[in-house]
């Protein structure tokens, strides 16, 4: 059930409805209900999937914070008569199932997601829906619980209400159990605010896909569908359009999430803080995928980071290289397995692992060349000047239009022969004359093209405050009359229905 | 408190007043993005039309795909025999929308004669939205529409989009013409009756065989709803008549001939294969068709009106020129059907203008 369906419109009207006409106390079963059915709409299979995603990390997480409280209950007992060293061997064993209990429960979750997403493997026809979100949703809690960051939930039904909310499961954000669950399992009232703006959100969300992302992705299929055709300069135009595509799509999509999640009163995660106007890839890495990228940072980046072989390497490092190597190096060699699993985590295809591979390349560069852009800075442009900042902002979004071409193609092979057919066959003219045999019309573009000035405009109005919040001290006459506009317009100038392709929210797939 | 509860009220005002007005503008919008099939194809307006007959007590009904609408003329039917006579078909209609087209005509009145073409027996499954939407636009809301739909639909439709077609039209918006805000709320009359006027003739020549086919059995369901049709006829006291129209292609194989023969003997229903009676309706493939054999023109439609006429009074219909309200309607749909066919000059203003094309 994709979000843009009459289906899903229809599901979460009706779901809505229920939410609010039914007692309090059954919100939440009526969200438990709406989120089976959602996901049993998929596939009855998929259940199977999330049932045992639930089960192991809430099993996994329920003893090992049993062990913890015995653990404490033994300690405390025996605080008289055990040695240090007997309560350190003791801590050090326990430790040690703990650990194995959660190792289990990861391996059989990573397994999973690595049996269905693994190519060429005859399960993959299997995929469910959001299994990358809510598999790191789970082991995310799981871990919390294994470092003590969060209490263990007790209750089965609540723990699988979290993990298995629908309106994340398409595509993210991915949520932490301590900020979804503040609300999730609270009752709430019929609030108009929430409705308001949760639909406003939303529209905006379905404008997003519907008039700029699915448009767009006409010609961007076109172009990535038949390279024997569409090579050269064609190349440059596919970066830019799919760069504006993925963001008005992702985006969209989480939109879409976050308003549906207000307007039932529950508060998820932003995932985007306006990505495109970030001036380095690290900052556009803390305002793109959020939740990702704190989930990598949190759960394997920092663990690697200071597991004892890293802080041996570290210590060898600094004895016998030095004390900037040995502080550095074991920080790249983390950084470079992080990446490498998000890229993993993307798709199993040579296209995202190298990917992953080169945006920690940029970064590490990026990171050893920061004495020297200082010193630039210092002597000839400050780093503060609006026209240097300009020009960063556009340097890394020609960079993320480089990178976002790993998207388009099934290998790395395929992606590095677009590039170099970018540049060793230019056919602009070419490109001009057929702009327009891409499955786009000129009014597609200007269409596109206006949505997407609008996506940025919105983008800057936001810089001051949520534009919704904006919005609300305006006079009710406006309030209606742009959520009126932002329906009509998404709904005559959406690209849906027959004649188009049903295209699938992107980040789905991962 | 009292402000509370006023400000409550004045929200709610607001908020009735803010959908009345989106209702509103949705209701223009789908009127003038719903197409008017004003140009080249015509077709879109055939099924509307039948819902602007004064007087709907038709004694014969003739359901069926263009070998129906094309080849029939009822201004013909009422002139010769006095037989009072619609024709509900429209483009590739397939069988279930006949039926459910029939189901449509009985919630008005009750007809003596149906008459079928069973040309669409060929087909046990839509083809194609266009087609679809030709003829399930057209019907007003009821069970039968509802049902229809729900029959017609190919994977990619939704129904919801029949209920609200600005969902399916929207992506009009840079195809709009000036017909379609001429026409928002009503259109011109495409045909006489349900009667497709083409006066144009492109004789028939080269016709190709038919290829062998892997099976020439009709399918399933296409079966269930000759056989649904039939029990409503019989439920409703109505005589079925079974036509084969003289289209020479697509080509009609004998083995097919066989079933409907088969099945019309079963039931005693009266079956006319024209094809098999061109000496006997006096057409000339040279002369009474506009594409070559596919559909005949006004020449070849009167000839086969002429021909069946007698057998529809045989049937249960009856003359009824002797009706002085149902004369006066016939009198100025000749009128104008004469004028189309470049019999006679309309004089603007007198009668009704908007006849369809013809060459």
């Amino acid at each position: 059930m994709l979000f843009t369906s009459y289906e899903f419109i229809a599901f979460a009207a009706i779901l809505l409805l229920l939410y609010y006409i039914l007692p309090k106390t059954a919100q939440k079963y009526v969200l438990f209900c709406g989120n089976m059915i959602f996901y049993a709409v998929t596939g009855w299979q998929n259940l199977i999937f999330l049932f045992v995603t639930i089960c192991t990390t809430f099993g996994a997480a329920l003893w090992v914070d049993k062990n913890l409280k015995a653990q404490k209950e033994q300690l405390a007992l025996h605080k008289a008569d055990w040695d240090r060293e007997q309560k350190k061997a003791y801590r050090s064993g326990e430790k040690t199932k703990r650990k194995m209990a959660v190792a289990i429960a990861a391996i059989v979750n990573v397994g999973l997601l690595a049996f269905v997403k693994f190519p060429h493997t005859q399960f993959q026809f299997l995929m469910p829906m959001g299994i990358s979100f809510y598999t790191l949703m789970s082991l995310g809690y799981l871990f919390d619980v294994y470092r003590e960051t969060q209490e263990a939930e007790k209750n089965l039904f609540r723990y699988a209400l979290f993990v298995s909310y629908f309106p994340q499961l398409v595509q993210g954000p991915i949520s932490r159990f301590n900020e979804l669950s503040e609300t999730l399992f609270k009752e709430h009232d019929f609030e108009g605010k929430n409705i308001t703006f949760g639909l406003y959100r939303i529209l905006w969300g379905f404008f997003k896909k519907l008039v700029i992302a699915d448009r767009l992705a006409v010609a961007v299929g076109t172009i990535s569908g038949d390279f024997g055709t569409y090579h050269g300069s064609y190349i440059f135009l596919e970066m830019f359009l799919y760069t504006i595509q993925l963001y008005a799509d992702f985006s969209g999509g989480i939109d879409v999430t976050i308003g549906l999640s207000e307007m039932f009163g529950i508060h998820v995660t932003e995932n985007f803080i306006r990505p495109y106007f970030s001036k380095s890839l690290k900052e556009y890495w803390r305002r793109w995928h959020i939740t990702m990228s704190t989930w990598f940072r949190d759960y394997l980046f920092y663990p690697i980071s200071i597991t004892p072989w890293m802080q041996n390497l570290s210590r060898f490092l600094r004895k016998k290289c030095g004390e900037r190597v040995g502080k550095r190096l074991p920080v790249y060699l983390a950084s470079f397995i992080v990446w490498a699993v998000t890229g993993i985590w993307h798709g199993t295809t040579s296209n995202f692992i190298v990917w992953g591979i080169i945006n920690w390349f940029i970064l590490m560069v990026s990171e050893e060349l920061e004495p020297l852009y200082e010193k630039f800075h210092a002597r000839f442009i400050p780093a503060s000047r609006r026209g240097w900042q300009a020009f960063m902002v556009l340097r890394t979004f020609t960079m993320l239009c480089f990178l976002k071409l790993f998207d388009c193609y099934a290998t790395a092979g395929e992606v590095f022969r677009a590039f170099g057919s970018a540049f060793s066959e230019p056919n602009p003219g070419e490109v001009g004359a057929n702009l327009f045999s891409l499955g786009l019309t000129p009014w597609d573009y200007l269409v596109a093209g206006c949505g997407a000035l609008l996506m940025l405009g919105v983008s800057l109005l936001q810089r001051r405050e949520s534009v919704r919040l904006q919005l609300s001290k305006k006079p009710f006459a406006l309030r209606a009359a742009v959520g009126m506009g932002l329906f009509l317009v998404t709904l005559i100038f959406g690209a849906y229905g027959v004649g188009y392709d049903a295209s699938q929210f992107i980040y789905n797939r991962f | 408190m009292e402000r509370t509860v006023n400000e409550k009220k004045k929200t709610g005002i607001r908020i009735v007043a803010v959908f009345l007005i989106l209702v509103f503008i949705l209701f223009l919008l789908q009127r003038l993005f719903v197409p008017k099939y004003m140009g080249d194809v015509i077709e879109g307006r055939f099924v509307g039309e039948y819902y602007r007959e004064e007087d709907k007590s038709f004694d014969v009904i003739f359901v069926g795909d263009c070998e129906v609408y094309e080849n029939f003329s009822p201004v013909v039917l009422w002139q010769d025999y006095g037989i009072h006579s619609y024709i509900r078909g429209s483009a590739q209609q397939y069988i279930w929308q006949s039926y459910y087209l029939l189901k449509d005509t009985l919630r008005y009145h009750t007809p003596k004669v149906v008459v079928f073409n069973i040309q669409s027996l060929q087909y046990d499954e839509s083809q194609s939205e266009a087609y679809n939407r030709m003829t399930l636009e057209g019907m007003r809301w009821s069970p039968a529409k509802v049902d229809s739909i729900r029959a017609s639909m190919t994977k990619e439709e939704h129904f919801i989009e029949y209920v609200f077609p600005l969902l399916r039209y929207h992506d009009r918006w840079n195809d709009l013409s000036d017909d379609d805000v001429r026409y928002m709320f009503r259109t011109e009359p495409a045909t006489f009756n349900g009667y497709y006027m083409r006066t144009d003739v492109l004789p028939a020549e080269n016709v190709p065989e038919g290829r062998p086919l892997e099976d020439y059995a009709f399918g399933d369901r296409a079966w269930e709803y000759l056989e649904k049709m039939r029990l409503l006829c019989e439920e409703n006291g109505i005589t079925l008549v079974l036509t084969k129209a003289p289209s020479l292609w697509p080509y009609w194989y004998d083995e097919y001939e066989k079933q409907v023969e088969e099945y019309a003997s079963a039931h005693e229903l009266t079956y006319i294969n024209f094809l098999e009676l061109q000496e006997e309706t006096g057409i000339d493939y040279s002369t009474d068709t506009y594409d070559g054999g596919l559909h005949m023109n006004l020449t070849g439609a009167e000839k086969l009106s002429r021909y069946i006429g007698p057998i529809l009074l045989k049937a249960g219909a009856c003359d009824r020129r002797n009706e002085a309200g149902l004369a006066k309607i016939w009198e100025e749909e000749t009128v104008r059907y004469n004028a189309a066919a470049g019999r006679m000059v309309l004089v603007p203003g007198k009668i009704r203008m908007g006849a369809p094309y013809c060459n």
